[in-house]
């Protein structure tokens, strides 16, 4: 991963850290007056599915980005957030934001334990196995008749929550805070001694662990975090959709596209996974409205290798003297 | 400068399969002491380091520094108690500036407050400040030798390891990386060098290790540590 990410910035400050709040705050409030402005209901579903990804490509980069451990488990941490929510709101009926505090614990503990058995894996052999895991989880829901198993799982979703207009609105703007969020968090595991060891892990893991840095710790707490907000990613999907099945859940697309996205964004940044999530989403999105969203994954393909190629630091890394 | 005993080794054994690469390893090295540790290639002189560092655990024996048991102890606890060291290739952390690269022991080592400081006096003492915001990659092969020191100094270490700390260097520079590890010896840091520059080796060391096959086979100064028949066999190849 070293040779796709880019330098590391110099730590910024207190006022930094909250010109960044104020600011994702202010865009947040003009995308959701544009958008109300738009007036047009899919506005709302296309935002989400854009923010979904942001959400994703943040998570993802905490562990992939930072600490260069590739997951290529994101469908099965995603699919873990859907079914916290299915199974919050078939047991207790509870709805989209405690399915998302749910799914932050559940997908956490289990980023928690897939460290503990898989980070002495490096390479290849992390990647695959957090491969299996999503396998694993996959074959866990199919077979599990509570959540719906091979037929899936309905929500029936309130028509509006006010003061919101719509449920698309309301939906979207859960996204989007989440999104904010989650990229907020990344920025702060950039700037913080965590990031600084996580850094120091991709760069040479053996080097760090000699002059002081407890490996291990920093890496369970990068796949618990990063576990924790792949699964808030997928949380509100159930209720987006009102309807999931593991086909769906464990969509092989969320997998290629948490790897995608950073990369072409700038994999190790905390602006590069958004960068990358906001472009391919977008692209998707205007691909499956105006031809077919079976192109979704060939537009993936073609970007990934075109930036592999050309771009090999992401358009951040293009941008970037060094 | 030397004084009590800081670091022990005890019968330390290390095998990999059916390979016995280390045998009853016995060492003990004084606070501020400088030693050489010198042996043919696969005489178990990594090895032997590697099982001190935590990077490879012992099979047999054990190991204190300053009367603390190392054992089962991972390599940044034992970092953090004192041990630092360097390796055969310089290994800096190749997305950070300089300044970053020193920066994260201290980030990890309670000096999180006056990290930048305190790093660039280690960047100093190795005369690396001017190049605090290069790339590693932009460093020469010497410099990021100086590196790897300055990261090693800012654990404000009891005991480094050497490993081959000059190989590749010219003349000069093997004088610069000597000049280095004479001053952090006179702040009171023991030093274990290993190295095949036999100038370097005997230059530096106050004592002199030979390990051949796995086993130690002389100890004393080092003059008379060349000087013996065995060494001159099986080291210098001479019979």
């Amino acid at each position: 991963m070293s040779a796709t990410t880019l330098p590391a910035p110099a730590m910024p400050t207190a006022r930094l850290h909250l010109s960044y709040w104020l600011g994702a705050g202010a865009l947040a409030v003009a995308l959701i007056l544009l958008l109300r402005l738009i007036g047009n209901e899919y506005g709302w579903y296309a935002g989400y599915f854009v923010l979904q990804y942001v959400v994703l490509a943040a998570a993802w980069n905490i562990l992939g980005g930072y600490a260069g451990y590739v997951n290529f488990g994101a469908a099965g941490f995603m699919a873990t957030g859907s079914y916290t929510t299915i199974v919050l709101y078939e047991a207790l009926g509870l709805g989209v934001i405690p399915g998302i505090l749910g799914a932050a614990v559940v997908a956490g503990l289990l980023g928690l334990g897939t460290g503990y058995l898989t980070l002495r894996l490096r390479g290849v052999y992390f990647s695959i196995a957090t491969l299996s895991l999503s396998v694993v989880l996959q074959t866990i829901v199919v077979n599990w008749d509570y959540v719906g198993g091979s037929r899936g799982a309905y929500i029936i979703r309130p028509m509006e929550v006010p003061p919101f207009a719509s449920y698309g609105e309301y939906i979207f703007v859960v996204m989007l805070v989440l999104a904010v969020i989650a990229v907020g968090i990344g920025r702060t595991v950039e700037f913080s001694r965590l990031g600084r060891g996580l850094q120091a892990i991709r760069d040479n893991e053996r080097a760090a662990e000699a002059v002081g840095v407890p490996t291990l710790r920093l890496k369970l707490i990068a796949t618990t975090l990063s576990g924790a907000l792949m699964g808030v990613a997928g949380a509100p999907l159930p209720f987006y959709a009102g309807y999931l099945n593991p086909e769906g859940a464990f969509n092989l697309a969320y997998a290629v596209n948490a790897i995608a996205m950073p990369l072409i964004g700038g994999a190790g940044t905390w602006l590069g996974p958004v960068i990358g999530a906001v472009l391919l989403a977008t692209l998707q999105q205007a691909a499956t409205v105006t031809i077919s969203s079976a192109l979704n994954l060939w537009i993936v393909g073609w970007m990934l290798v075109i930036f592999v190629a050309l771009f090999p630091r992401g358009i951040l890394g293009w941008f970037r003297r060094r | 400068m030397s004084g009590g005993i800081l670091l022990r080794a005890e019968r330390v054994g290390k095998r990999f399969g059916g390979f016995v690469a280390l045998q009853d390893i016995d060492l003990e090295l004084r606070a501020g002491e400088r030693l050489g540790l010198i042996g043919p290639n696969g005489s178990g002189k990594s090895t032997f380091v590697n099982c001190i560092s935590g990077d490879f655990a012992a099979h047999d024996g054990q190991v204190t520094l300053g009367g603390q048991k190392l054992d089962g102890l991972k390599p940044h606890r034992r970092a953090r108690l004192g041990l630092a060291r360097t390796f055969q290739l310089p290994q800096p952390f190749t997305s950070l500036t300089v300044l970053e690269n020193v920066r994260v022991p201290l980030l990890f080592a309670g000096e999180a407050a006056n990290a930048t400081r305190r790093a660039m006096e280690c960047l100093e003492q190795v005369e690396l400040a001017a190049k605090a915001d290069k790339l590693p990659r932009e460093l020469t092969q010497v410099e990021q030798r100086r590196l790897e020191l300055a990261r090693a100094i800012a654990l404000r270490p009891q005991l480094l390891i050497a490993d081959e700390a000059m190989a590749g260097l010219s003349h000069a520079e093997v004088d610069q990386i000597l000049a280095l590890l004479r001053r952090l010896n006179a702040a009171g840091t023991a030093v274990i060098m290993i190295e095949h520059i036999m100038r370097a080796v005997t230059e530096f060391s106050e004592r002199l290790i030979v390990f051949v096959a796995g086993r130690k086979i002389a100890d004393g100064a080092p003059r008379e540590v060349l000087a013996l028949p065995e060494v001159e066999g099986a080291y210098l190849g001479r019979q």
